[in-house]
């Protein structure tokens, strides 16, 4: 199976919880906290729920719950997948 | 930190805005109200085929992501949404920008009588049609009553004493009488007011099943409070947020502005019905006016409740009789224009007041005609009337028995 890639990241967090003006996700944020890119925890369960749906996975609030950058999201999300991390 | 204010020196309103279906800032809402332009027209959020009321005061042209940031947007209700950009607007009206006051100098207290219905009512479909799994995780606050008064205090770090009240369509004016008192008790700066939406087909249902909301197809003719013909009001949607600060603080930090005092509140409620004792509005008006220290001569004008229903409209015409003696003050009623805007009805009608105090005009009632003599009002109709305007009472009811009367005057030279 494809892995859940930065791109796919991004695009989810749009969707789900916006983008606010100045905020650059374009960039190398695999390691920037969500906190800094202007996204909280309901903004992760939200994203975290949309992943589920369309990969059809299940991760676990826990684990959201104490993710803090993009590459922790990512390898959450690849493990459930079971592929290789982006 | 400041001591508190000394009990006479009244907090001052030093910002205010408006975001109603007859303009979503100040002036073009004044001239609106003054011109009598009706923002009342077929509701066209949705096919209301069918529906017995088809009439609503709606806001138009209102893009939400022109006034908020993108992370707000999948967050937000639409009345959350007016109420986030009046906040915006009424601080920059105050000349408040972060850094003004500390955090905790400053507090949010806004009404609110419908929550998030449009959100919930597109949760809820996804619910039924397609599974739990598919709510927004946002829904959890997206309907609450408190999320005006939640979304402000993030958005601009306003961590002082905050509040959110529901009084049905008396909460507006209630959350400016928290507001005084939260000033009077040591907070430099209070941001309040209501804003409601409800107009997709869930909370038309709801506002429908109150009962009072008018049947009557012409938009000039739907809702006519104190007419002989007066069948129920017209809803309406959006509301208003004033900056209410301590006079001596606004004073110190060069607010650009006084735009009134709030100069006195009353909140009462009504007996249980098949009570003998009288209704609580009266009693209202005459506490609002004692914390006020002004007699009822004093009062140059009264903004109605305006229920549009004969028994609630008889009931305000003989409070305004009995404390004003008959014909004894000009009453208005210039929510005829955007319909009731629930918990922000109050609210807009006290920047209506406070705009009247500027420009010492008062606007008039749209569409009633035939008000009943022994109803003993003086009611301001056809035209605005210029008159000196000094000290206005602004009065709103809420369902099951909410009363509240508001003072404001006009600011001291």
């Amino acid at each position: 199976m494809a892995a859940f890639t930065l791109d796919d990241l991004r695009r989810i967090l749009v969707s789900c919880a916006g983008e606010n003006d100045g905020a650059d996700l374009h960039g190398d944020i695999l390691d920037t906290p969500f906190r800094d890119l202007g996204y909280d925890s309901l903004a992760l369960m939200e994203t975290a729920a949309r992943v589920e749906r369309e990969y059809g996975i299940d991760v676990s609030d826990d684990d959201i719950a104490e993710v803090e950058t993009p590459r922790g999201l990512l390898g959450i999300v690849n493990d459930a997948l079971g592929a290789d991390a982006a | 930190m400041k001591p508190p204010a000394a009990p006479s020196d009244n907090p001052v309103i030093t910002g205010l805005a408006v975001v109603t279906p007859v303009g979503l800032d100040t002036e073009t809402f004044w001239k609106s109200v003054l011109a009598g332009t009706s923002g009342i027209t077929p509701l066209d959020r949705f096919d209301t085929t069918g529906y017995p009321a088809r009439l609503a005061g709606q806001i138009r042209g209102f893009d939400a992501a022109e006034h908020l940031p993108g992370r707000l947007l999948p967050q937000t209700d639409v009345s959350t949404r007016y109420a986030l950009t009046a906040a915006d607007r009424a601080l920059t009206d105050a000349g408040v920008t972060a850094g003004t006051l500390p955090d905790y100098d400053m507090g949010v207290v806004t009404a609110n009588a419908l929550g998030g219905f449009e959100f919930t009512h597109r949760e809820f479909r996804k619910l039924w049609s397609q599974g739990p799994e598919f709510v927004s995780v946002y829904e959890s606050f997206a309907w609450f009553y408190a999320v005006n008064t939640g979304q402000i205090s993030i958005r601009h770090a306003m961590r002082g004493p905050s509040a959110a009240l529901v009084a049905e369509q008396a909460g507006g004016l209630d959350a400016l009488g928290q507001a005084r008192r939260t000033v009077r008790r040591g907070t430099r700066l209070v941001l309040a007011g209501g804003v409601d939406s409800a107009l997709d087909p869930w909370g038309w249902a709801s506002q429908l099943a109150g009962g009072r909301v008018s049947t009557v197809p012409d938009p000039a003719r739907a809702y006519l409070p104190f007419d002989r013909a007066a069948a129920g009001y017209v809803p309406g949607e959006g509301g208003a947020l004033l900056v209410v600060e301590d006079a001596r603080s606004a004073r110190d930090r060069g607010a650009p502005r006084i735009h009134a005092e709030l100069a006195g509140h009353a909140a009462t409620f009504d007996p249980p019905p098949g009570s003998d004792r009288p209704g609580g509005l009266r009693r209202a008006i005459e506490l609002a006016l004692a914390d006020a220290e002004t007699p009822p001569d004093g009062i140059d004008v009264v903004f109605a409740d305006a229920a549009g229903l004969p028994a609630l409209d008889r009931a305000e015409a003989d409070a305004l009789a009995a404390v004003f003696g008959p014909r004894g003050v000009p009453v208005t009623a210039p929510k005829t224009l955007t319909g009731r805007m629930y918990a922000g009805g109050g609210p807009a009608d006290v920047a209506a007041a406070v705009l009247a105090l500027r420009d010492q005009v008062v606007p008039a009632t749209a569409g009633t005609r035939d008000v009943p003599a022994d109803y003993r009002l003086d009611l301001v109709l056809d035209h605005p009337r210029e008159l000196p305007v000094r000290t206005a009472l602004v009065l709103a009811r809420g369902r099951w028995g909410f009363n509240s009367a508001l003072v404001v005057r006009a600011p001291r030279p």
